[in-house]
């Protein structure tokens, strides 16, 4: 936990320092209409700058104290199961359009993790993404990505 | 009299047959939202944001306020049946709901529950519908330093009221200051924090970032607790209901004080849910039978819901009047205000009073729908925490995508928002709060202009915030507020009174 303590505030101390320098490109002073653009971004760096290393400072000084670990073991399995195929999802929604991405998506979790029935799976995984494009391109007339196979349904 | 003939303007609007069923709706999507893990209330509102782009203003605004309501009925049979706070502002209810949900009342305890959130909300609205046009009223006069003065405030009560580490706090309104700072300067036309790149050229849109931190960190969250749902099954009978009711009759003292702390805690930021534990303290201490709390007595539901829903109404107070969000839901409600056309802030009461008016009325009828609602169909929305697991969290997935995707047609913001999940999940591991965080990336650039605007009229000089009497004691109470932290235990030393237990 301290460890995912302090990486996470010097991360955050590195983002204030790179606003500070922005804000330094854009002038902090006064210009002929007002403050220049780099002045609130310049002090809300030095504001997330000053923040972290006083979180820094506390985790440091909170020597001993009971830690529990950031994750437990094995416990980041279950969240990388989601993440990485949500990716997977994203990445080929860009080829497939988001309907059909996201149908594979859902077909493969429910198969991988949950271990449900195929005919379960396909009943979902057409049903849903099916509902969903009435439901948005139909019903309210937003767009989502299409590719290859709304094309060929004529969409 | 004023607001009478308004508010029966704004009952013709909102009883119209199409409100009507748009509000029927949005409590049933809402309560499904706020049963459902992974989605609540703020990011339940974003992804269904983009829908309402082609409805009329007013029916948007009922849309998205019913899914509010819906939100905060469903995380009470959540909290009751299954123990599973879905808010912050519910763990309160479990303490004494689930006992009495495992001791076979999760009948009555739901009974309770929603009848107090039903009176919770009730007293909260009469008093919007009565305070909101002299504040608007008020407003019209603030100028560009008493803006900035209470959205000072806003962020102060996050820091001094919110609870957790205040510099976590104030670390995560920098960040969301500076989210909202990326892209084109409007004052300058200068491009701030883009480095270059094109696609940071549109700056980050908080839809998306509320999607991604509450949406998917959420998902996170519950699938490394390998979430177990372990519920009680409970059906509501109309005797019960009635007994229940009977009941509850007794504890008209328990409503009114719980009403009055979620009214006075809710409008301002961050306030539903020390208001729901303020309640339940307020409740244990001045209860014939203290001991009793904690194992499942009905006084332990009624306060912390009362409070939690009087406060959630309350938080819409400063959203309609100032222009200012109490809330993340608020927050994303307010960026939809900007979407329909309509420029938030006190004028609103003057341009579009039937937009305002439709608004306050179907608060009323948005609850009265609510109640009957859960109340009647509690084992349907009971019945989705069972469907599996494998099956619920990629859904959830598939429509945050969806949700983020619709805000402005672009695939980028998709990524985002799976950053802004990762990051999400990070934060809520290591205390950052995320509200103050949404707040700040919503509010970043009206803040900005006023605090320009107010140095440009006082040629650079600060002590603005103190020339004109409202502002001063606004910037005073947020400056109070902001070091509130630092300064309570030092109050608390000179007394000598003893640290206060935490819950």
């Amino acid at each position: 936990m301290r460890k995912a303590d302090v990486v996470c505030a010097l991360f955050l101390l590195a983002l204030g320092l790179l606003v500070v320098a922005e804000g330094l490109r854009l002038g902090i002073g006064w210009g002929t209409d007002g403050p220049r653009s780099g002045f609130l971004p310049f002090w809300l760096g030095v504001g997330l700058g000053v923040s972290s290393l006083i979180v820094l400072w506390q985790v440091l000084a909170a020597r001993g104290a009971a830690t529990r670990r950031f994750v437990g073991p094995g416990k980041l399995v279950p969240v990388m199961k989601v993440l990485i195929p949500a990716v997977g999802m994203v990445v080929l929604s860009q080829v497939l359009g988001l309907y059909v991405a996201g149908g594979l998506y859902m077909g493969a979790y429910m198969r991988w993790i949950g271990r449900h029935s195929w005919p379960l799976i396909v009943l979902l995984t057409v049903g849903i993404p099916v509902a969903t494009f009435l439901i948005f391109e139909k019903w309210f007339l937003v767009s989502m990505p299409k590719g290859p196979i709304e094309a060929w349904l004529g969409y | 009299m004023g607001e009478f003939a308004n508010l029966l303007l704004g009952f013709q609007i909102a009883l119209t047959p199409y409100n009507l069923g748009i509000a029927f709706i949005g409590i049933i999507l809402g309560t499904i939202i706020g049963v459902l893990p992974g989605l609540g209330g703020a990011n339940g509102v974003a992804i269904l944001l983009p829908v309402t782009f082609t409805m009329p203003p007013t029916s948007a605004i009922i849309l998205l306020t019913c899914v509010y309501w819906g939100a905060l009925f469903g995380g009470a049979i959540t909290s009751i049946l299954f123990n599973i706070p879905g808010e912050p502002w519910s763990v309160a209810t479990t303490f004494d709901g689930h006992p009495m949900a495992r001791q076979g009342r999760g009948g009555q305890a739901l009974t309770a529950a929603f009848t107090s959130s039903f009176v919770g909300a009730f007293f909260a609205i009469v008093l919007v519908s009565f305070f909101a046009g002299p504040l608007a009223e008020l407003a019209l006069k603030f100028g560009p330093p008493e803006f900035f003065a209470i959205q000072l405030l806003t962020f102060s009560a996050f820091v001094g009221l919110g609870g957790g580490s205040p510099v976590k706090t104030v670390a995560s309104i920098f960040i969301g200051f500076i989210l909202a700072a990326v892209g084109l300067d409007i004052v300058t036309g200068q491009l701030r924090l883009t480095f270059g790149s094109v696609e940071l050229m549109r700056g980050f849109s908080f839809i998306v970032a509320v999607i991604g931190l509450f949406g998917l960190g959420e998902i996170f969250l519950s699938v490394e607790e390998g979430l177990e749902l372990r519920g009680v099954t409970t059906r509501v009978r109309f005797r019960e209901i009635l007994a229940t009711w009977r009941e509850l009759l007794g504890y008209k003292r328990t409503f009114l004080r719980s009403a009055f702390i979620g009214f006075w805690m809710g409008f301002k930021p961050g306030g539903a849910t020390p208001a729901s534990f303020m309640s339940y303290g307020f409740a244990k201490r001045f209860s014939k039978h203290p001991e009793k709390f904690g194992t499942g007595t009905i006084e332990g539901v009624i306060a912390p819901e009362t409070a939690a829903h009087a406060a959630g109404v309350a938080a819409l107070l400063p959203m309609i009047t100032l222009g200012i969000p109490g809330s993340p839901t608020a927050a994303v409600m307010l960026g939809g205000f900007l979407i329909w056309g309509l420029q938030p802030g006190p004028m609103l009461f003057k341009e579009r009073p039937e937009f305002v008016w439709g608004l306050i009325a179907s608060m009323y009828i948005g609850n009265v729908i609510g109640v009957l609602i859960v109340l009647l169909f509690v084992p349907a929305f009971a019945a989705i925490l069972r469907i599996p697991f494998a099956i619920l969290t990629p859904l959830i997935v598939f429509v945050c995508a969806i949700g983020a995707y619709a805000v402005s047609n672009a695939m980028l913001d998709i990524w985002y928002m799976l950053i802004f999940g990762v990051v999400g999940y990070v934060f809520k591991k290591l205390d950052y709060p995320l509200a103050p965080l949404v707040l700040a990336l919503v509010l970043g650039d009206l803040a900005e202009n006023a605090l320009r605007q107010s140095l440009i009229m006082s040629q650079g000089n600060p002590g603005i915030f103190f020339w004109s009497p409202i502002s001063a004691v606004i910037t005073a109470a947020a400056l109070l507020l902001f070091f509130w932290p630092l300064l309570a235990p030092l109050l608390r030393r000179t007394r000598g009174t003893p640290e206060p237990v935490a819950h």
